[in-house]
């Protein structure tokens, strides 16, 4: 295989408890930190961890939105992707959209496998990777928590409801990464040094052919109804008590 | 016209829960006329159970050796080949449901509702977003098919005793064979399912260990319930990975969740925000999970637990 293509989104870090803005727009983003997508980071190590397995000879780091998904892909250098490419739009665009620039990508870059997280924390749609396998005719592994390359073909372990899966799938593919699939490395200074050298090309999203197609509007924001505290027994008997008290034993 | 197809969950036998909870979400759209499809190797029993589902008009069926195991690359052509008649497709938010419902929406060139909570009207649904730390309220493109997945947690089964019509459809469609099914490893067990329990206890990193876990099980046996876990206790290899409960694991909605030593964190909480009554045991007054839990109780698991069992026994 030669080129592994890896997407990372800019999201609101995983810490941050997000907060409605009160016109019911969104939800804050000013001052917050942004990190990469984790699936996004997992993916990416994996992808890297192949290339120095010999299995791969490049990976391409893929971000679709603003200037300032920038610094995520020079987080994805620094970590040790070879070369990035920003694509760029004006605000969000929908999954099928983002499916399919990395098909156009995927195409011009004759790339062997698509990797990407299995959800951003965000929008938590779980979409795009499905959709790529859809419009590109390859075939998709979600939901990876083991990979491992054999020639033309992967081996994935799938996280599914019942427990853990295998597919055999032929490559090119598109595989989306569940979190236990590996640890991502932390990045050192010098690499960031070393990242600061590496390409990053910027593609406006017209430049690929592709117009944003009818998005799932998003017309409101909410808090989500809260739970209260409730109450705090002391023994063992004051719990089966109020246990009893609610009709649950 | 509201033409509601969904697409049934099952196991090569039976029908999953989960497309019980599908009818209940697709009645909730005024006016809507539902069928299921039921993709299979051997249709007749799944289809059977189906046809039981209260509000829905047509089981239909589509039966070919190929559809032995689900496959997405396979399954989702053959759905896209009968969606013409359909105003909305949908499919349940489980790992089945979440891998199938985008390949389909994407062969039909549309966007995708993911995790409908509540619905609006037609086309205008509530899902969570940010680990269920927002919902947001959406509106699908009109004139074009709404293709979605239903937050099984916050739709009911639909009531059985119907008998619906089956009746065997083409799906003309070509059938790739790049994706291969090698196996399913999964620890059996005689509990009940931690997506449909009535009770849950789960347990977390606290419990320190493989054999230490057992006295969650232990608990939950004494209770009839099934066994949750949090990310941490399943990444440290305490219990299998079809145990976590949260963002990125199960979102459940049990009568009673008893989460014992379990800090509480969002992606964890958002996976029992529905849940009837929340039991948090912990030592750490300050933990989060108190903020959620609805009885709790400070203390040391270790000294509590078997204690616990002894009085629930
Ligand atoms: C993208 C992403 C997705 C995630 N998805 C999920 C998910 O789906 N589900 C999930 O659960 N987590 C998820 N997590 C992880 C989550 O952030 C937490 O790290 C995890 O839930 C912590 O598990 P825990 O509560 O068991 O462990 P800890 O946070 O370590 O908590 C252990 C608790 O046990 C208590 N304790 C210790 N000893 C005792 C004792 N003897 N008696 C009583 N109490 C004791 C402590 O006070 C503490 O509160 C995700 C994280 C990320 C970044």
């Amino acid at each position: 295989m030669d080129k592994i293509i890896v997407g990372l989104k800019r999201v609101v870090d995983y810490n941050v408890r997000v907060q409605v803005k009160s016109d019911g727009s969104g939800v804050e983003t000013d001052g917050v930190k942004m990190s990469i997508n984790p699936f996004d980071e997992i993916a990416l190590e994996e992808a890297l961890r192949i290339k120095e397995s010999g299995a791969a000879t490049e990976v391409v780091a893929v971000s679709i939105g603003t200037s300032e998904s920038q610094q995520q892909l020079r987080t994805g250098l620094a970590m040790g992707a070879d070369r990035a490419i920003l694509v760029t739009v004006d605000g969000d665009i929908d999954p099928l959209s983002i499916a399919r620039v990395f098909k156009a990508l995927a195409d011009k870059e004759n790339a062997g496998l698509v990797m990407l997280g299995k959800q951003a924390i965000d929008g938590d749609n779980s979409q795009v990777a499905q959709m790529l396998s859809a419009i590109w005719g390859r075939p998709q592994a979600t939901f990876a928590s083991g990979v491992t390359i054999e020639g033309d073909s992967a081996r994935v372990v799938r996280e599914v409801d019942a427990g853990l899966e295998t597919v055999e799938v032929d490559l090119p593919a598109v595989l989306s990464v569940d979190l236990r699939l590996n640890e991502p490395r932390y990045v050192k200074l010098p690499d960031i040094m070393k990242a600061k050298k590496k390409p990053l090309d910027e593609v406006p999203l017209a430049d690929l052919g592709i117009e944003p197609g009818p998005p799932i509007k998003e017309l409101k924001y909410a808090a989500p109804e809260g739970r209260q505290r409730g109450v705090t027994v002391d023994d063992v008997a004051g719990l089966v008590a109020a246990l009893k008290d609610k009709g649950l034993v | 016209m509201t033409k509601v197809l969904i697409v049934a969950e099952h196991d090569g036998s039976a029908l999953n829960p989960s497309t019980a909870k599908c009818v209940s979400c697709a009645a909730a759209i005024d006016g809507a006329e539902i069928d299921i499809v039921v993709l299979a190797a051997a249709t007749a029993d799944i289809a059977a159970q189906a046809a039981e589902i209260d509000s829905v008009s047509r089981v239909l069926t589509i039966e070919r050796a190929e559809n032995e195991k689900s496959i997405t690359a396979v399954l989702a052509p053959q759905i896209a080949a009968i969606a013409g008649d359909y105003s909305h497709i949908l499919g349940p938010s489980t790992t089945f449901g979440k891998d199938l419902m985008p390949h389909v929406a994407a062969l039909l060139g549309v966007n995708q509702v993911s995790d409908i909570m509540t619905v609006e009207n037609s086309h205008t649904f509530k899902r969570p977003v940010y680990a269920g730390n927002a919902i947001v309220t959406v509106e699908a493109p009109e004139g074009s098919t709404v293709v979605a997945t239903v937050r099984v947690a916050s739709w009911q089964a639909a009531n059985g005793g119907n008998s619906a019509a089956i009746a065997a459809v083409d799906a003309p469609a070509e059938l790739p064979t790049h994706t291969r099914y090698i196996g399913l490893e999964s620890a059996a067990s005689d509990r009940p399912d931690l997506q449909t329990a009535a009770r849950v206890v789960a347990g977390g990193r606290a419990l320190g260990s493989e054999e230490q876990f057992g006295l969650i099980y232990q608990l939950a046996d004494a209770l009839g319930a099934g066994v949750g876990a949090s990310r941490a206790a399943v990444d440290a290899g305490f219990c299998p990975n079809e145990l976590q409960v949260g963002q990125t694991g199960k979102i459940i909605a049990p009568d009673l969740y008893i989460a014992i030593g379990i800090s509480g964190a969002i992606q964890h909480v958002t996976g029992i925000k529905d849940a009837g009554t929340i039991v948090a045991i912990n030592k750490d007054e300050e933990a989060p999970i108190f903020e959620v839990a609805d009885i709790g109780m400070v203390g040391d698991l270790f000294q509590i637990l078997p204690e616990l069992i002894a009085a629930v026994k």
